[in-house]
């Protein structure tokens, strides 16, 4: 295997304090081989049946937004760990409220990392044991050391490993640098770019300007989450060279009023046919040819594929000069403070579920990614792991999780494999210092 | 003895319905309207930065004024299509039954979700929906109509279609207790039907056009998703602004911002009962 490429990196220790730890791990390969990579989907059977008896009656409540939190994930913990995972899915606004506002009616709160920065600071968390995660040492250095291919990560916007350690059990706050305890534990991530229409656009996009292109005028579309489509604007503001940000992801308000009013001027010329603030209303104004160019997310360009209809998902890299670069995004798992006794427990036997693999399989196969990609390899086959995280030409038919084929034989995944994509992050999802001020000129955007 | 408090017995459940699930969370809200918030907390205080903020800034008038003409358009239109279709089923529908089985006609469309139905104007109006598509084949456009979706005229459509209803039900209400005598005296008199309808029928069912108005204005002026879908995401209004700041768990803004609609909903409303005696109008005249 091409060393360049191998998204998993630090060797399994197995000198790991835990003797357990590597214990269950070599059984959970062995597990996973003997089920073998053709009945990827039907993971390690056996292991659960102690924990059956166990944790029986318990229910746990994992609550987040739809991309992050999905039910058939929820259903195969569930048939796999012996007890109930409840899923409940809320949008990104809607679930930080029920965190702040109804604490104790979650169990598993679903978080990006400046929601985390918001639930630390009202003190909802409480301290996850890295020493508990038996894939722990399997996770990305993206998120546990903040250096990935050889690159500090960009700190621009709320990165997940600005925000993923904490001081103690007790969750106190936030902590710069490796530390035992965690506030939360990531689970899936991506990188959003643009999505555009091969067909119509005529030619590759690789540069964020072409969103505000009066060549696309009357069929470009923006995301409408304030934090994050306002970043995408300066993403598209900077590569047409209007001005350089000193941190896109935490801006002065004069950075603010500058992005804000170019995007009026833009929208007073009928520039924006419109803006999107669900995953479903971005494949309908693409699918349905409203739109040529958008702010987009990976699935959703794969959900466009699905319907027959070409779309590519832009690949955006950071260019020599230093433009460009996607926005990265990562949700992870956080642990109520109110859990404990054998609910804790159930709690840490479905965060290392998570890790199992199968998990990392099925978000893959949406155009996700899972930290932890040498177990979700275990459950798929070597092609769609060649294809979906190493960036490989398809050596067979690549299918969807619904079984439509969506990518053929020879064809590669759009920003190729998950080391160039998370090595030209430019951005975090964030929320800025100025964000009240912010959300006021949006909504004057809005408005205009 | 017991008869003294008997009323105050039976109203006491009301009472302490309305109490704990309108006057307590009002009292919350306007309580949280003077906090402070900053950014990741929201600290109790007592200050007029919110109101300031608001009152101050350009963004409140033009989301007022974008909404006053939606909810203006809106009233028109459904007063239009309420106040005939009230008039065809109660005065020209000579079987009682029968009209009553039309009014309830009217109804089914509300036995789908809001949601759906305003959804479902969708695939009419887009570029290759219906619309266009018959237009382009009757050769009457040569492209398609782009103003028809993600438009003001996608917006006041899908509230037409929402919300006449509203208008449509107090009307028929009024309309069926006019005295039908009055037409005969009025056709005596000499009224053309164009005068009946002006001198007898309107001034009679003046208070089911106010109530009407009332639902119509205070839908329509509350409303964040409509704008939100059928504007394509392209307009804001008043409570969609509130929720972008509840997004970011700015509550104390989007309070302030909700007791100044209140307020301006309630005003509005006290303008509108003038015209008409609402208590009168919902007891059963003799």
């Amino acid at each position: 295997m091409n060393d360049e490429t191998e998204p998993s990196v630090a060797p399994p220790q197995e000198a790991d304090a835990a003797a357990l730890s590597s214990g269950r791990r070599r059984l959970l390969k062995a597990a996973a081989a003997t089920v073998g990579t053709a009945l990827a989907g039907v993971p390690i059977a056996g292991f659960p049946q102690i924990m059956k008896r166990d944790f029986q009656g318990i229910t746990l409540r994992h609550i987040g937004v739809s991309y992050a939190v999905q039910r058939e994930i929820g259903e195969q913990a569930s048939k796999d760990l012996g007890f109930k995972i409840e899923m409940q899915n809320l949008d990104t606004s809607a679930s930080i409220t029920r965190f702040v506002t109804q604490p104790s009616s979650v169990d598993i709160a679903d978080m990006e990392g400046w929601q985390v920065k918001v639930a630390m600071a009202r003190g909802l968390l409480q301290g996850i044991d890295s020493k508990k995660i038996l894939e722990f040492d399997g996770i990305l250095p993206i998120f546990t050391t903040g250096v990935y291919e050889g690159r500090k990560i960009s700190r621009q916007g709320i990165s997940p490993y600005e925000v993923m350690y904490t001081d103690g059990p007790e969750a106190k706050k936030i902590v710069e640098g490796q530390q035992q305890w965690l506030t939360f534990l990531p689970q899936v991530f991506n990188a959003d770019s643009l999505g555009y229409r091969p067909d119509k656009v005529g030619r590759e996009v690789s540069e964020w300007k072409d969103l505000i292109d009066p060549k696309f005028s009357g069929r470009a579309a923006i995301l409408d989450i304030p934090n994050i489509g306002i970043m995408d604007a300066a993403q598209a503001l900077e590569s047409r060279g209007d001005l350089v940000y000193g941190n896109k992801g935490n801006m002065t308000r004069k950075e603010i009023d500058t992005t804000i009013d170019a995007l009026i001027a833009l929208k007073k010329k009928g520039h924006f046919r419109a803006s999107w603030s669900t995953f479903e209303q971005s494949v309908e104004l693409m699918a349905s040819g409203e739109v040529f160019i958008q702010s987009m997310w990976s699935p959703a360009v794969t959900a466009v594929l699905e319907k027959g209809i070409p779309c590519v998902y832009a690949p955006v890299g950071i260019k020599p000069n230093g433009k460009e670069g996607y926005r990265g995004w990562c949700n992870g798992m956080s642990l109520m403070k109110h859990l404990s006794g054998k609910k804790l427990e159930a709690a840490y036997e479905y965060l290392n579920w998570y890790y199992s693999g199968w998990q990392g399989a099925y978000v893959a196969r949406h155009g996700y990614y899972s930290p932890v990609p040498r177990t979700a390899k275990l459950q798929m086959t070597s092609a769609e792991f060649e294809y979906w995280y190493m960036g490989k030409p398809a050596a067979e038919i690549i299918k969807s999780d619904h079984g439509q084929p969506i990518g053929a034989v020879g064809s590669v995944r759009d920003g190729g494999s998950l080391a160039q994509r998370f090595s030209n992050i430019a951005c975090w999802n964030t929320v800025m210092d100025e964000n009240q001020y912010m959300v006021q000129r949006w909504n004057e955007f809005k408005a205009a | 003895m017991l008869a003294r408090y008997k009323p105050y017995l039976q109203l006491a459940p009301l009472t302490a319905v309305l109490l704990l699930f309108v006057a307590a969370p009002l009292v919350l809200v306007v309580v949280v309207s003077f906090f402070r918030s900053d950014g990741f907390d929201t600290i109790p205080a007592f200050t007029f930065e919110n109101y300031h903020a608001i009152l101050s800034s350009g963004l409140t008038a033009s989301l007022y004024l974008k909404m006053i003409k939606y909810a203006a358009m809106t009233w028109a239109a459904s007063l239009v299509i309420g106040f005939f279709v009230a008039y065809f089923l109660v005065f020209h529908v000579r079987n009682r039954n029968l009209a009553i089985g039309l009014f309830l006609v009217c109804t089914v469309p509300f036995w789908t979700s809001n949601v759906i139905r305003m959804i479902s104007w969708m695939p009419v109006l887009a570029e290759q929906g219906v619309v266009n598509s018959a237009l382009l084949k009757l050769g009457l456009i040569r492209v398609p109509l782009r103003i028809l979706l993600f438009s003001d005229f996608s917006v006041v459509l899908a509230y037409v279609h929402l919300f006449t209803i509203f208008m449509i039900v107090p009307i028929f209400n009024s309309m069926s207790r006019i005295d039908r005598n009055l037409f005969e005296a009025a056709l005596d008199a000499g009224a053309s039907r164009l005068d009946t309808l002006r001198l007898v029928v309107l001034p009679l069912t003046k208070s089911g056009i106010v109530m009407g108005s009332i639902f119509v204005v205070t839908l329509v002026m509350g409303d964040f998703y409509v704008v939100k879908v059928m504007s394509g995401g392209g307009s804001a209004s008043v409570v969609s602004a509130m929720y972008d700041n509840v997004s970011t768990l700015l509550f104390p803004p989007a309070a302030a911002s909700a007791v100044i609609l209140l307020l301006i909903l309630t005003v509005l409303i006290a303008i509108l009962t003038r015209f008409v005696d609402v208590r009168q109008e919902l007891v059963q005249q003799p």
